[in-house]
């Protein structure tokens, strides 16, 4: 399995005035994201995690170290708009990334600007409205829409590009819980039934959890690597990393601490966990 | 309350009006302009009365609505009429002092009056009955041979529809901070003019800078989603000439050729 994304000792510091020492927010992040994977880079505030999705999309260039999006380097000019084409971003933000006053306009803004047939596009803007189960939207002006349901546009948005790779930043982050579990169930989907490699950059602990794959920042450095399950069953470093753990585990961690009972911590469910508690209790 | 404002006023509907091409309905509304002014009599005037009425019925729009819409410029009207009404001179049928109302001096007055009036109805019914996108994807496209003399005709109409979608973010944005001022104690309502300029200052300075911010986000997705401006853009929706409006057309031309014949002959 090739990689997608590929990056090299990436460092990154954000520009600052004449005279003042620039703040390095990557410190040498070498990683890389398989075709298909569905990744979770999780870290603190200021972690370094959203300036790394920048990096996967060339919209902020390495400072240092090479980042490479399908074999390209994205320092190079050419490339950025092949790059661009083969990751797609989502944004934290829903209103301020929907360009139109409609939402089937927005959708195919992409696609405009791609220069594709119209009548091919109002195929995929269906398609990708359909995806997201926007469809009957299609003609009401973005601001009378939930956050989430916004949120879903911008991602049928990217559904209709037909990129290889998406990375969401914080999508979830301004909704409500209800508006979280519709998009997050569309990220899933965007994975499992398209096939789209995602980067999910996250601060939830319980979004992280769905992932095939979880990426721990913490002071511009990738921490940890792994599987859900051993990346959470290490509680006391993500607590070193101020991060939260999941809660099921949580609640095994704390009762095997103040008990003293040997538990297992590996609940990344609910069902797993009251299994694990019900044994415990029995 | 800031949200009531439609911008543009548009008000959805699926008759023969709204249905039009966009551009057929701005060419004709300008074409409709030009013959207004070149309405000369009663009878002339009659016909465009007649034809407007015409449009309004089928475009389903209530009538009530549309001379509420006149009440905006009724200072402007009123004072035109005045001013004609005082200052033509002619056969004076009264008079007192350096004020004098002449015979022609009424008939100016009654016919523009009644020009302005047509000229705004007509010009909102454009308004009324076609969405802000489609208003401004007509435009760009009659504007679009302006490309060649390197008037960023895209650029235009793009910062226009950015507008219109922010325009109701914005308000709900300015909503949120006037309620947040208030709850730290700011007086919107009392003291004289200055004081109340005043007191906008900290609803203004925050609006700008989150305008600012979203402004930058936005271009960033923007970039992100590939645009180039107007490099190898296509469109989603292409207007087409339907024979609607060829009918339309037909009908506008006789309409305004005979304004303009009937205008020639003073009637």
């Amino acid at each position: 399995m090739s990689a997608i994304i590929k990056t090299e000792n990436l460092q990154y510091a954000y520009p600052v005035e004449e005279g003042q020492l620039a703040v390095p927010v990557l410190k040498g992040v070498t990683l890389s994201v398989g075709r298909g994977e569905f990744v979770a880079v999780l870290g603190h505030n200021g972690s370094g995690k959203s300036t790394l999705a920048g990096c996967f999309n060339a919209i902020r260039l390495p400072t240092g170290g090479v980042c490479y999006v399908d074999m390209m380097d994205t320092r190079d000019e050419k490339n950025t708009y092949e790059v661009r084409k083969t990751v797609s971003m989502v944004f934290q933000n829903p209103d301020n990334q929907l360009v139109a006053t409609v939402v089937e306009e927005d959708v195919a803004f992409a696609l405009e600007n791609m220069g594709v047939p119209p009548e091919e596009i109002r195929v995929r803007v269906s398609d990708a409205l359909r995806a997201v189960d926007m469809y009957e939207y299609r003609a009401q002006a973005p601001h009378r829409l939930s956050g989430g349901q916004k949120q879903r546009v911008a991602i049928a948005g990217v559904i209709a590009m037909m990129p290889r790779c998406v990375v969401l930043d914080e999508p979830t982050a301004m909704l409500d819980p209800q508006g979280r579990r519709e998009v997050m169930h569309v990220v899933r989907a965007l994975n499992r039934t398209y096939g789209i490699t995602v980067v999910l950059i996250t601060h939830h602990m319980d979004e992280a959890v769905q992932a095939d794959r979880v990426v721990v920042m913490h002071q511009g450095e990738v921490l940890m690597d792994g599987a859900p399950r051993a990346i959470f069953t290490q509680v006391d470093k993500l607590r070193a990393a101020s991060l939260t753990v999941p809660q099921t585990i949580e609640v095994l961690y704390e009762l095997g601490r103040a008990d003293g009972a040997a538990l297992p911590v590996d609940a990344l469910t609910v069902k797993e966990c009251a299994d694990i508690l019900e044994k415990y209790l029995a | 309350m800031l949200k009531d404002i439609t911008i543009g006023q548009f008000f959805p509907g699926n008759s023969a009006v709204h249905r039009l091409d966009p551009r057929v309905k701005i060419v004709l509304t300008i074409a409709f302009i030009i013959a207004l002014f070149l309405a000369a009599g009663p009878v002339s005037y009659a016909v465009i009365l007649v034809f407007l009425a015409a449009i309004i019925g089928i475009s389903g729009i209530s009538p009530r609505l549309v001379v509420r819409g006149l009440r905006p410029i009724l200072f402007i009207i009123l004072f035109t009429a005045v001013l004609n009404l005082f200052y033509t001179p002619g056969d004076y049928i009264w008079q007192w002092g350096w004020l004098h109302i002449s015979k022609q001096g009424i008939a100016v007055a009654f016919f523009m009056v009644l020009r302005l009036m047509l000229l705004i109805i007509a010009t909102s019914m454009l308004t009324y009955t076609t969405s802000p996108i489609q208003l401004t994807d007509g435009l760009e496209r009659l504007l679009g041979p302006l490309k060649r003399l390197r008037v960023p005709v895209h650029e235009l109409s793009m910062m226009m529809s950015i507008a219109l979608r922010f325009i109701p973010t914005l308000i709900e944005e300015t909503e949120k901070i006037i309620a947040a001022q208030k709850a730290r104690g700011a007086d919107f309502d009392s003291g004289n003019i200055l004081q109340r300029a005043k007191a906008l200052v900290p609803i203004l300075v925050p609006l700008f800078i989150s305008a600012f911010r979203r402004a930058d986000e936005l271009a960033t997705a923007m970039e992100c989603r590939l645009y180039r401006g107007d490099v190898g853009r296509t469109r989603m929706k292409q207007l087409k000439i339907e024979r609607l409006d060829v009918c339309a057309s037909v009908l506008c031309t006789v309409v305004i050729a005979a304004v303009i014949v009937l205008g020639r002959f003073g009637l």
